[in-house]
């Protein structure tokens, strides 16, 4: 009798853990599916009471915070959405780190203003190197010379060049 | 370090000098030597121990880039062309439409500094614009 007393506890007790339990998980599941339902809009994060889904988090776009709530409406037991997410535009991509073609196409250009002034010079950038070729007067190549170390070239190759 | 030994006549002139700022790095066997030279005098000096130490400047182990710091606004500067004129253009740039011309020897103001090499100038007879720092030099 004593025992059989109790298995009625307990059995009863197991019954009131189920019962409380049943109704507690229902916020719980429609978290999961909602989460389950945003995977694709990372930053996202929902919490569920009483069946009211709030969303909170940062989003790129207006459009990303729309489809996040109806994503979230949809979801099976969801009495409403209140949408807490913020927009918040990625920042820019950082500018392409200047090439180094970039940086010889800059030289070239401040080198060519230089050059075109000296007759029977002519000069060539590649990586940062200005290569002088042909022929001066030693008075002329020094003017020359200061010009485009002025340009903070690399080197200033000009081992085609001819003194006269 | 080789390099910075076979220079270091033109390191220590600099020094020497009072060559303000200076930097010698020694990059990819190339030296690279920068500062401000307190007149265009010692700039001149110090170009001249460069050509001594490598002839007409063509083993190319150096780049030497020292600004003078007397070129400053209002300073004169004489126009160190060979033999010709000196054009003065509206903005700075070899394309630039020219808007006058500066004899050479003549004494020209330095207004503003666009780059290292584009400055303002103003002539004596009022025509303003760019010119090419390769012909201005600064008159202590």
């Amino acid at each position: 009798m004593k025992l059989k007393h109790l298995t009625a506890v307990v059995l009863s007790m197991g019954l009131l853990f189920m019962i409380s339990c049943k109704g507690k998980p229902k916020d719980a599941d429609i978290q999961a599916t909602v989460v389950a339902a945003l995977q694709s809009t990372p930053g996202v994060t929902a919490d569920v009471k009483d069946g009211v889904v709030t969303l909170s988090g940062t989003v790129a776009t207006e459009a990303d915070k729309d489809a996040a709530e109806n994503t979230a409406k949809v979801a099976q037991g969801v009495k409403s959405v209140v949408n807490n997410l913020t927009v918040t535009p990625p920042p820019p991509p950082p500018p392409p780190a200047p090439a180094a073609a970039d940086a010889d196409a800059t030289l070239k250009t401040a080198v060519e203003g230089i050059v075109k002034d000296f007759p029977g010079i002519t000069a060539d950038v590649k990586d940062g190197v200005i290569t002088i070729t042909g022929e001066s007067k030693a008075d002329r190549w020094k003017k020359l010379k200061i010009a485009l170390d002025g340009l903070k070239p690399k080197k200033v190759d000009a081992s085609g060049l001819k003194i006269k | 370090m080789a390099l910075q030994d076979k220079y270091k006549e033109l390191i220590d002139a600099a020094n020497a000098a009072g060559v303000s700022g200076l930097q010698v790095n020694e990059q990819d066997g190339v030296l690279h030597i920068d500062g401000e030279a307190p007149s265009g005098a010692v700039k001149d000096q110090l170009w001249g121990i460069y050509g001594k130490i490598d002839p007409n400047f063509l083993t190319g182990d150096v780049v030497m880039n020292i600004d003078v710091a007397t070129a400053v606004a209002g300073a004169k500067l004489k126009v160190t062309t060979d033999a010709t004129n000196l054009n003065i253009r509206k903005g700075p740039g070899t394309d630039q439409p020219i808007v006058g011309k500066a004899a050479h020897n003549e004494i020209v103001s330095l207004i503003s500094k666009q780059s290292d090499q584009w400055w303002l100038i103003r002539t004596d007879g009022g025509v303003e614009g760019y010119a090419s720092t390769t012909y201005l030099t600064p008159v202590e």
